[in-house]
Parts: C-alpha cells; sequence; structure tokens
C-alpha cells in the first residue's frame, strides 16, 4: 500500500522525504560524531582523552591539560565549540520573540553586538543560559548547552519569527588568549582591530563568511568564530598557521574549565540544574539564585517567567544564592560541603581549583539564604582530599568573593594589544 | 493427618515468591499447582524438539531487586541478558527505534522530527518524576483508608506527606496523569505520530482499553517501573526464557527446604467456621494447612475455589465486578532461521529488541475498536521480540524462537466460546502482519503455539487470559486492589490470603504481591521479617 503510494508522481515530496529519512538510519552505528574539526583534532589527540559533548566526541586534553591550560593565559588556545547548540532565529518579529523569551532587553542588542542571557520557564526557573549573537536586525544565533526546540518553537506561536536548530551546520571555534587578536591579523582579517568586547563583524573566508565575536569563556583577550561546517578545516588551518609564532595550541575542555572558574562564569548542569532536566523539584532554581539577577531589569515589559521571578523577589522566596568563594590553604575543594561555624550545613561547592593567575584557592557554590547573602561570615569547606588512599579531612576557612576572581586589562583593552 | 504451616496454591512467580518467604521464616510450606510445572505465566517449555517456549510472559523488566537478592536468584541461577533497543516499523518503508544511547535516541528522533527529538528530555523527566512517586508504594502494602489502625494512619500519612511533598505543578500532573489517556498525554509532549505509538504502547500492553481510553497513561508508568532504580539490565530476557525466573524460584524454594506438588490442582479451598482449613484436590484428596495463600487471580480464588456462602455479598459482587478482561493473545513461533526485515539494516541491534508494526495512534485505537466489536483485531499491535538472537540455549544453532504478544484479542468472539478455527484466524492476522515486513517468513515457520485467552485461562488459569490478573487502572489500585476493603493481601475468610498479581501493585513479573503478602502473613503470625529486605530509597 505504502509503496503503492510511493510511485505516484504527486507524492514526490513525501518520497524524497522518506528517501532522506531512510538514508539517515546508519548514525546507530557511530554513537559519538566527530565535528567539522575532527580529522584536526584527531591528528593533534596524543592523550585520546575523549568525553561526550552533546553526543559528539570532544577532547577533555589533546597532549598535557596543564600546558593547555597555559596556552590560554600567555598565548593563543583554540578550542573547538561546534558541539555547542545552535539555533538560528530569524524574521521581522525576531527581535520581539527573543525579547519575550530570554530575561535580557533585546530591544538593547544593537545589530552586531552579543550578549551573555538566560530564559526561564513561566514559574521563573531558569531553563538554560547562552550567548545571544544579532547578526542583523532581523536575524540571531543563540548558543546554549541544553537543547531547546520545543520550547523555542512553541514561544513563537504568534510571532512572524522562524527557528532552526543548526547545530550541526554551523561549526565553531574559541581562539582565546593574548596573542589572539595578533593571531587574527596575522591570518588576514583585516579590520578585526575594530572589534571591541561583545561585538561582532562578518569577514571573507574561503568563498564564504566566518562570524567573528570579540567573546569567550576564558576571561582573557579572545575570540569565537562560526563558519559554515565545509568551512572548517580551511578555517582550522588558517589560523594554525598564522599563529605558528605566536604559540597557538589546540586544546580540550579541562584547560577550558579552568579559565572559566577563574573568569567566574558557570556552566548549566555543573553548577545549577537546568528546569527541564531536573528531576527533584527542589533542585530547580531561579536566576537570582544563580547569580543571574543582574539580567533582570523589572522595567522591561514582557519576559517568560517575569511574574514569578519578580513575585519571589517581593515575597523573599528566594532560597539560594551562587558565590564565588576564596578559600584559604592551596588544596582545591572540589564538590565540598561548606558549612556555618564549622558545623551547619548551608551548601555545595559545584567548581573549584587552585588559581594559577590568582594564585588562590577559588570556587563556586550554591548556599542556603541566608548564608552567602547576608550572613557571609565564618564560612567553612570540608575538604576531602585523597591522597595515597587516605582522606586528609581539611576544615578551611571559605570567605565570599565577588566573580570574576581575576581580571585582565588586554580582555577589554582597544585596540587590543600586540602580544 | 500432616497440617503444613502453609499451603500455596498456585506455582506462578509471585506464589513461589510469596513460598519462599515464608518458607525461609521457618514454617513448612507446600505449593500446590495444577499443571505438572511451575511457573504459572513464568514458564519455558518445550513443545517441538529442541524449542524452547517462553509461553507467556516474555521479557524481565520489573522483578524487584531486593526480592533477587533475598531468594538469591542468580545463585539459582537466573541470568538475565539486557536487550538492546527496538523499533516500530513504519508503512513507508522505514523504522523508528529506540537505541539506549541518550544521543542515538535523539538522532533517530530528529530523523522523524527536530522538535519532537528535543521534546524527549521533558518528557522523560516527567515520567521520571512520576514514577519516583509511585515506586517505593511498590513494596508497602497498601493503607486502608478508612482503618484507625496506627499502622494504617502512618501509612496513609506517607503517602500524604510524599503527595504534598510534591510542588502545585507536579500535583497537578500527577493527577493528571493517573487519569488521562496516553494519547493525550503523548500529545503534550509530541507531534509525530509514530513517535506517539512508539511510547503509547507501554500504555496498553495486557490493558483492554485503547490508547484514547482515560487510564492508559497510569499503565505506561507501570512498565517504566522498573527503570527507575537504575538495576542493571532493567529489560532484559532471562536465559533460557521466563520459565527461567520460576525455575530459579522453586530452586531457591526447595533449597530452603520447602515442597513442591506438581500436576495437583485444587479443587475448592476447605473452609470450617469461617477459617481456611487447607484445601481439596481435583481428586479428593484433603490437605491440611494452618492457613491457605491463594496465588490465583482474585477472581477464581473467590468465585471458584471458596464457596459463596462464606463470603460477605458485597466483597462477591465486587469481586465479580473486578475487572480482568482478556485483551490479549499470544503467538510463539519457532523458525528455522533468522528472519529478514529488509527495512532494517542487517547489523542494527534492533533485531536483538523488541519490534513493533503499529505506526499510528490511529491504528493502535482502531486495532482496539475490534475488541470492542468482540473480535480479535484484524491489524493488531504486536510486542515482538526474538530471544534466541542473545540467548543460544531457546533453539538449535540457526534457529530462533519468535515470541508475539498481540493486541486485541477479546475473551469471547461475537459473544461466543473462541473455537479452533478462531485461533487459526487470530494467528493468520499475526503472521499477516510480520509477513508483510519480512518476505519469507511464513516459509520459516517449524511450529507455532498460538495462545487465545481461551488457551491462556484454561492452561495458566488466568482469568480471560488477562496478563495482570485485573487491569492496572487507577479505580483498581493501591488500596482498591483488589476490592475496597482487602488490600492488605487478606480476605473474608480467615487464615485465607491472596499473593497473586490480582493484588497491589499489580501485575508484570515483579514479585512485589508475593513478597508483600509473606509481609502480611508473618505479621498476623507475629514472625520475624528480617530475611526480608526492606525497599530501596528513591533518593
Amino acid at each position: 500500500m505504502a509503496q503503492a503510494t510511493r510511485k505516484k508522481p504527486a507524492a514526490k515530496t513525501a518520497d524524497a522525504t522518506v528517501s532522506a529519512r531512510i538514508a539517515a538510519q546508519g548514525h546507530f552505528r557511530t554513537l559519538r560524531l566527530g565535528t567539522p574539526f575532527q580529522p584536526r583534532l584527531d591528528a593533534l589527540a596524543k592523550t585520546q582523552d575523549w568525553y561526550n559533548w552533546a553526543g559528539y566526541r570532544a577532547p577533555h586534553s589533546l597532549w598535557d591539560e596543564e600546558l593547555e591550560y597555559f596556552a590560554i593565559r600567555s598565548q593563543a588556545a583554540l578550542f573547538d565549540i561546534s558541539p555547542m547548540i545552535k539555533y538560528r532565529i530569524e524574521g521581522p518579529d525576531a527581535e520581539a520573540f527573543l525579547d519575550r523569551v530570554t530575561l535580557r532587553d533585546v530591544t538593547k542588542l544593537k545589530p552586531g553586538r552579543v550578549h551573555y542571557t538566560a530564559w526561564c520557564d513561566d514559574e521563573g526557573f531558569v531553563l538554560d543560559d547562552g550567548t545571544l549573537f544579532r547578526l542583523s536586525p532581523t536575524r540571531f544565533r543563540l548558543c546554549s548547552q541544553e537543547r531547546h526546540l520545543p520550547w523555542l518553537l512553541d514561544g513563537a506561536i504568534g510571532f512572524n519569527v522562524t527557528v532552526e536548530e543548526e547545530t550541526e551546520a554551523v561549526a565553531g571555534l574559541a581562539l582565546q588568549g593574548p596573542t589572539s587578536f595578533a593571531v587574527l591579523r596575522d591570518a588576514g582579517f583585516a579590520g578585526v582591530e575594530k572589534l571591541r568586547v561583545f561585538d561582532l563583524a562578518d569577514f571573507p573566508h574561503d568563498g564564504a563568511t566566518v562570524t567573528i565575536s570579540r567573546t569567550g569563556f576564558t576571561g582573557d583577550l579572545g575570540y569565537e568564530l562560526f563558519v559554515p561546517a565545509d568551512k572548517a578545516l580551511s578555517l582550522w588551518d588558517r589560523l594554525m598557521t598564522a599563529g605558528e609564532l605566536r604559540g597557538i595550541r589546540a586544546i580540550g575542555y579541562t584547560a577550558l574549565n579552568r579559565a572559566r572558574l577563574e573568569a567566574g562564569l558557570i556552566v548549566a548542569n555543573a553548577d545549577f540544574t537546568t528546569a527541564e532536566h531536573a528531576i527533584r523539584a527542589d533542585r530547580l532554581r531561579r536566576p537570582d539564585e544563580i547569580g543571574l539577577g543582574f539580567m533582570i531589569d523589572p522595567e522591561n515589559a514582557h519576559f517568560n517567567g517575569r511574574r514569578a521571578i519578580l513575585e519571589a523577589r517581593a515575597k523573599r522566596k528566594l532560597r539560594h544564592v551562587l558565590v564565588g568563594l576564596e578559600i584559604e590553604g592551596n588544596i582545591p575543594a572540589e564538590h565540598a560541603i561548606v558549612y556555618h561555624k564549622k558545623h551547619q550545613e548551608v551548601g555545595l561547592v559545584s567548581a573549584a581549583m587552585w588559581s594559577p593567575m590568582a594564585k588562590r584557592n577559588i570556587a563556586i557554590a550554591s548556599l542556603a539564604r541566608p548564608y552567602g547573602d547576608t550572613v557571609v561570615e565564618d564560612l567553612w569547606v570540608e575538604i576531602y582530599a585523597m591522597r595515597e588512599l587516605q582522606y586528609q579531612k581539611l576544615m578551611k576557612r571559605a570567605k565570599v568573593m565577588p566573580r570574576p576572581f581575576i581580571k585582565l586589562d588586554r580582555r577589554t583593552a582597544n585596540p587590543p594589544a600586540d602580544f | 493427618m500432616k497440617a503444613w504451616d502453609a499451603i500455596i496454591i498456585g506455582g506462578g512467580h509471585n506464589g513461589l515468591v510469596n513460598a519462599c518467604y515464608l518458607q525461609r521464616a521457618g514454617l513448612d510450606v507446600l505449593v500446590v499447582e495444577k499443571n505438572g510445572w511451575v511457573g504459572g505465566a513464568a514458564t519455558s517449555r518445550e513443545l517441538t524438539p529442541g524449542f524452547l517456549y517462553s509461553n507467556c510472559s516474555y521479557v524481565c523488566s520489573l522483578f524487584r531487586p531486593e526480592i533477587m537478592r533475598d531468594l538469591e536468584l542468580p545463585r539459582f541461577g537466573l541470568q538475565v541478558i539486557s536487550y538492546e533497543g527496538g523499533a516500530v516499523f513504519t508503512r513507508d518503508g522505514d523504522y523508528l527505534a529506540n537505541y539506549r544511547d541518550h544521543d542515538a535516541h535523539r538522532r533517530e528522533f530528529a530523523r522523524f522530527s527536530r522538535r519532537d527529538a528535543e521534546a524527549y528530555d521533558r518528557y522523560a523527566r516527567d515520567v521520571t518524576r512520576q514514577c519516583r512517586f509511585i515506586q517505593p508504594l511498590l513494596m508497602r502494602t497498601a493503607p486502608d483508608p478508612t482503618s484507625l489502625k496506627p499502622r494504617d494512619l502512618g501509612e496513609l500519612l506517607y503517602l500524604g506527606k510524599k503527595f504534598a511533598g510534591l510542588s502545585a505543578e507536579e500535583m497537578a500532573l500527577t493527577l493528571r496523569f493517573w487519569t488521562m489517556s496516553i494519547s493525550e498525554f503523548l500529545d503534550e509532549y509530541f507531534e509525530t505520530d509514530v513517535i506517539k505509538a512508539n511510547f503509547a504502547l507501554s500504555g496498553i500492553i495486557g490493558t483492554a482499553l485503547g490508547p484514547m481510553s482515560p487510564g492508559t497513561a497510569y499503565v505506561l508508568l507501570h512498565h517504566y517501573m522498573g527503570e527507575v532504580d537504575g538495576s542493571v539490565g532493567a529489560w532484559g530476557y532471562a536465559r533460557g526464557g521466563m520459565g527461567a525466573v520460576t525455575k530459579a524460584l522453586a530452586a531457591s524454594f526447595k533449597a530452603s527446604g520447602g515442597t513442591i506438588r506438581t500436576g495437583a490442582e485444587v479443587d475448592h479451598v476447605l473452609v470450617s467456621r469461617g477459617k481456611a482449613k487447607g484445601v481439596v484436590l481435583a481428586g479428593g484428596e484433603e490437605i491440611y494447612g494452618k492457613l491457605v495463600v491463594s496465588n490465583a487471580d482474585v477472581k477464581r480464588t473467590f468465585l471458584k475455589l471458596v464457596e459463596e456462602k462464606e463470603l460477605p455479598d458485597i466483597f462477591l459482587r465486587r469481586v465479580r465486578n473486578f475487572k480482568i478482561r482478556g485483551s490479549s493473545g499470544k503467538v510463539n513461533i519457532a523458525l528455522d532461521s533468522l528472519p529478514e526485515f529488509p527495512a532494517l539494516p542487517k547489523d542494527s541491534p534492533v533485531y536483538r529488541g523488541d519490534m513493533h508494526f503499529t505506526d499510528s495512534m490511529e491504528r493502535m485505537e482502531r486495532a482496539y475498536d475490534d475488541w470492542k466489536a468482540g473480535r480479535w483485531s484484524t491489524d493488531p499491535f504486536l510486542d515482538m521480540v526474538i530471544p534466541t538472537t542473545l540467548d543460544p540455549t531457546m533453539a538449535p544453532p540457526g534457529k530462533h524462537f519468535m515470541s508475539c504478544f498481540v493486541q486485541y484479542a477479546p475473551p469471547k468472539v461475537n459473544g461466543r466460546e473462541w473455537t479452533d478455527a478462531d485461533r487459526n484466524g487470530f494467528a493468520e492476522s499475526v503472521i499477516a502482519q510480520i509477513a508483510e515486513y519480512s518476505p519469507g517468513f511464513r516459509d520459516r515457520i517449524v511450529h507455532m503455539e498460538v495462545r487465545t485467552p481461551r488457551e491462556i485461562e484454561a492452561e495458566v488459569g488466568l482469568t480471560e487470559g488477562n496478563i495482570f490478573q485485573g487491569e492496572l487502572t487507577f479505580d483498581q489500585l493501591l488500596f482498591n486492589r483488589p476490592v475496597p476493603g482487602y488490600a492488605q493481601y487478606r480476605s473474608p475468610v480467615r487464615g485465607l490470603y491472596m499473593c497473586g498479581s490480582s493484588t497491589h501493585p499489580g501485575g508484570g513479573v515483579m514479585g512485589a504481591p508475593g513478597r508483600n503478602a509473606a509481609a502480611e502473613i508473618l505479621r498476623d503470625l507475629a514472625k520475624s521479617t528480617s530475611h526480608m529486605s526492606p525497599a530501596h530509597d528513591v533518593i
């Protein structure tokens, strides 16, 4: 019956849809996809230390996670961000739609600019955070950790806008570190020096266009580059060639994760649980509870979750707070319990490290208010440091610190310095 | 004359679980089983040389790990082989697969709808939340809401607290989940018909309801329960067929000193002055016991094995009205080679999983329409597995055993009893459907066992062939299962207990009813239950 239908010429489109669908069956043979940069990563992956990033094979490290970190701080580091989820949002109502869906005021985001934002469900619980790129007056790219197509499509009802997932079609690279500007300039991206922090612009590359923004996840001078997937390898080669004498190195996530912690940036489903994945209702978080309260402008007319968020503020229903901690000593306090007066449990460290830049023992923690909010004295963390099959139990004093933990003038300097 | 401490009527998995726990508590226990073998609906039988059939139940998913541990089933030979996926074949020559890997699962759904692919996480979150609410109740005796006993009040409070612990949104979802249809529930997450059909099948299996009938969302939950506590091999084939589960139980029972008599059909329960004294076998032999536990379903127990005069009117009426409608059948097939499915790549893990052919909600509901009209479905819903792709012990080398669970099959055909001709017609509807997707399928068939509700009732003793000993609709759950006032495994006859799937928490090869009943019996006897592991925490 189905066969007969397929032979009718009128059913040609349906036929093509079915053929395309059948052609895609074989994905079960490759559970972790390679990114468009995979041939280059594979060639450099001396540690063969992979992890699963949203269904892609991504490197924890490539050759030496320590040196990879220092490439970010002292040279230029190239990190493949292709697995990041990307949505293309386009149409006359794109601005209004995104203003409705996301927390920050999108009417203030000019074409050619990027901002860090987040979005919430109807109860004001955070679904994810991400970056919003305004590519033109009517075209945006939203990058996020988790997937949100049903949420975005449902939100788009009533707006003249299209939402398309373009994760596989668009390859992305982060080029971060003091020499990153010089690498781009030497690679021939004329005019890249004009980019101020959170600016973006298009540049020609290999018969196509690469979108370069002065953004990143390291708190350092750095850029992110987005290019059609089929131009990925030529872009990689162009940067690597130009950066050879500027110490350019490909890096894995371990190094990046250190840099982001020094920069005080949070990671969804590491430092907080996203609302669509929280099985336990008490794990949900409002923006004010994970340090994203700054995104909310109560005057901004109408965004999703606004009523619940403002009500929680007014009725003091905010139960948690996310803080930066400086911990005495030099032993990282990863996933340590935070105490008040050494005995009352008040929270948990979600990320911690010894910061080579700040020369401090730093951490991000979620605390139960009022601890970390109005009560910031007498906080402690209990560190269980496993040393040769014995826990060295340490009770160390913790001080609430403003984030970022490091501030580098070169990140914002204009024009960017030629290192 | 010897009086056993306990006589268990029926050697199904719950009867054996119950018997094991009682024997291990120091009781002298006898299991009487009408068939020449134990197992009830969890059996493996060789009906044609070289082939073992899982005659009724065919996959292992819900069996409680606490019971496996207490009764040392791995030691007594139980091995569960996890299977790797499954698929619904579509009429356009494609299929929609379920893969264990999260990302493969998403990419597979994305072949049909990118939106639905990304909707799965929210669906999984909500279903998991509901399972986490229900799952701790499985291994607890349901409270009697009319009782003022401290224990019942305590259990009610526990239920109430659990419910009060839900957010307003979750509470609304919970109530809807327990009452709505699986079709409506899936509409809230997915837009693609075949994706909905893929999930909906868990909402109708073993139930005389269609995907659009209210109450079917809960049935889906019941099938997901096995996955909540992350037991390894949550879904799998018991090596040697489902009989391996009851074989291990029987071995465990015997090792602890228990006695099993097969070929011993109980005619009725001996009752004297409102108290059970033993059983009378079909041949007239009387066996005495201090207490009697029935693994048979509630209708068979109280409408056939106990005289009416021993039972209160209201109880009897409720037992008569208990919904235990026959809705499914089973076709077991011996194949001389592995069937080919041209739509499926040869290296697909789906061959080692469950396969289905109902690719739309409407087809599923139409199949139910046939049942309502008193016919078997002309286009039935099949849950088909080929365990021999993972278990070489069930067929000769190169040959295969295929199990087809078939829905819908009415308890009576157009109001009359099933005939052999009906049974053949029923089998043909199954074979025709498979052959549509697997050319040459008919030629591979060596032998077939076709089981309509008639055969299942006659052999296994399940009323109307209902696999759950009573439907899992919300009106028949918790303190209403099987009937209000008798949800704690006891009956109006003192010393007569129930331990089958007619009791809380219901059917599936789970073992929880048998275990919970044992706990109640030991409580009545003031015996220790220290050999029974408490339910695992859900944190």
